[in-house]
């Protein structure tokens, strides 16, 4: 894995007339992980749009080093074809072959489904399909928006799993998630803290 | 890169491929072809005089048919922030589906011009005018097209929305185009294709900007 690291200095949210934090700062080293929690509306979306770069923030700095990988609530697979052409135009703009894709799909328990239209699969199936897409990527830092939402204990596991793994090969993990996820020795970061 | 792309958006768009677009608009373009004598009468003299104006209108019509599938899908699903995360700018990857929507209907609509000129008694050389236009000025639709897609994709009835906007955009063309077809030289065509030229170099930052504008809001 290359080197990575991620930091953001005295960030401000601000949707619409609403400032949803302010002053946060937070800095994550080659296996770092980092738990967002707090309650619905707080921000933690935001929070990882802003990390990702899709959103500016309305004070504040990003520094990412290293090519990002975000999964979010969009499955961001083409509905009509199967979820194995899905998968694979990814793959193909991300340069991974054929091989990669395959290994991604056994991991997340997709192999029996790559011929099935994706909207033929489950809420549960998609977030699969999602992960799936999301590690095939091979980005270092990884940006994960409520992953465990839609998925049975098996696939809480696997993506739990999933996420230490990655740490453990020296990437980044920042999590969203109002739900217990168990995490490498998480850092844990309480939106709460930084209502203005 | 662009070539995985490019072949994304036309299993997306293009008619004959399974998981693709549909074949409507063309059905309607050759709809109104077929009507348009029944509704005037079969006076062959009218018909052939009128009948270049009532392809182009035709196909103007044709082309609003496949916009709301054109963009909104992708910007739901969050294809266009995965392609941001990836180094893909919105620009590019609207270019790519402009020529990918162009490919998708006006090869199809200038074969489709064939019978709809027989149905409406067009002789040889208006036909001709009428294939050269559509050839100059299907790209400047394309552009419009993939533009107002766009911009209304983030919108709640955008699909009407859309065909409201194009017909003002797409007026320009329509005048020169259809205006060509009653100038013994060629001026009008290549009016129309200037005005192509300059829709196809707009259309993707101004489409780029609008799914911009989408994300932040």
């Amino acid at each position: 894995m290359q080197a990575c690291h991620l930091t953001a200095s005295n960030l401000a949210c601000r949707r619409g007339e609403r400032l949803l934090f302010r002053g946060l700062d937070l800095a994550l080293a080659p296996g770092g992980a980092l738990h967002v929690a707090g309650p619905n509306g707080i921000g933690k979306t935001s929070l990882l749009r802003i990390l990702a770069g899709l959103l500016s923030p309305f004070a504040g700095a990003v520094e990412r080093n290293g090519m990002v990988a975000l999964l979010d609530e969009r499955p961001a697979l083409d509905q009509q074809i199967p979820l194995g052409r899905a998968l694979g135009f990814w793959a193909e703009l991300d340069g991974v072959g054929f091989l990669a894709r395959e290994s991604c799909a056994d991991y997340m328990g997709l192999s029996d489904l790559l011929d099935v239209p994706v909207r033929y699969l489950s809420t549960g199936q998609r977030k699969r399909a999602a992960l799936a897409r999301m590690q095939c990527q091979q980005a270092p830092i990884w940006l994960l928006d409520e992953p465990l939402n839609g998925l049975d204990t098996a696939g809480v596991k696997l993506t739990e799993t999933m996420v230490a793994d990655h740490c453990a090969a020296g990437g980044i993990a920042v999590v969203a998630s109002h739900q217990l996820i168990a995490l490498p020795s998480p850092i844990k970061l309480e939106l709460a803290e930084f209502i203005p | 890169m662009i070539g995985r792309l490019l072949i994304r958006d036309l299993a997306l768009l293009m008619p004959i491929s399974k998981s693709g677009g549909s074949i409507l608009p063309l059905l309607f373009f050759l709809a109104v072809a077929m009507l348009y004598p029944f509704a005037v009468g079969p006076d062959a003299q009218l018909l052939a005089r009128t009948g270049g104006g009532v392809i182009w209108v035709a196909a103007l019509l044709a082309a609003i048919l496949p916009l709301d599938r054109l963009v909104a899908p992708d910007l739901e699903q969050g294809v266009f922030d995965q392609l941001a995360l990836r180094g893909i700018s919105e620009e590019i990857a609207l270019m790519v589906r402009m020529v990918a929507h162009w490919l998708s209907f006006a090869p199809l609509l200038l074969l489709a011009a064939l019978p709809a000129a027989a149905l409406l008694s067009l002789d040889g050389d208006s036909l001709r005018k009428v294939l050269l236009g559509l050839l100059a000025g299907t790209p400047g639709l394309a552009a419009i097209g993939v533009m107002i897609a766009a911009l209304t994709a983030g919108l709640r009835g955008g699909a009407a929305l859309s065909g409201l906007l194009l017909i003002p955009l797409a007026v320009p063309i329509l005048i020169f185009g259809a205006g060509s077809l009653s100038r013994p030289d060629g001026a009008g065509i290549a009016l129309t294709a200037a005005i192509s030229l300059v829709l196809v170099a707009m259309a993707p930052f101004a489409g780029g900007a609008a799914i911009r504008a989408a994300r932040e809001g």
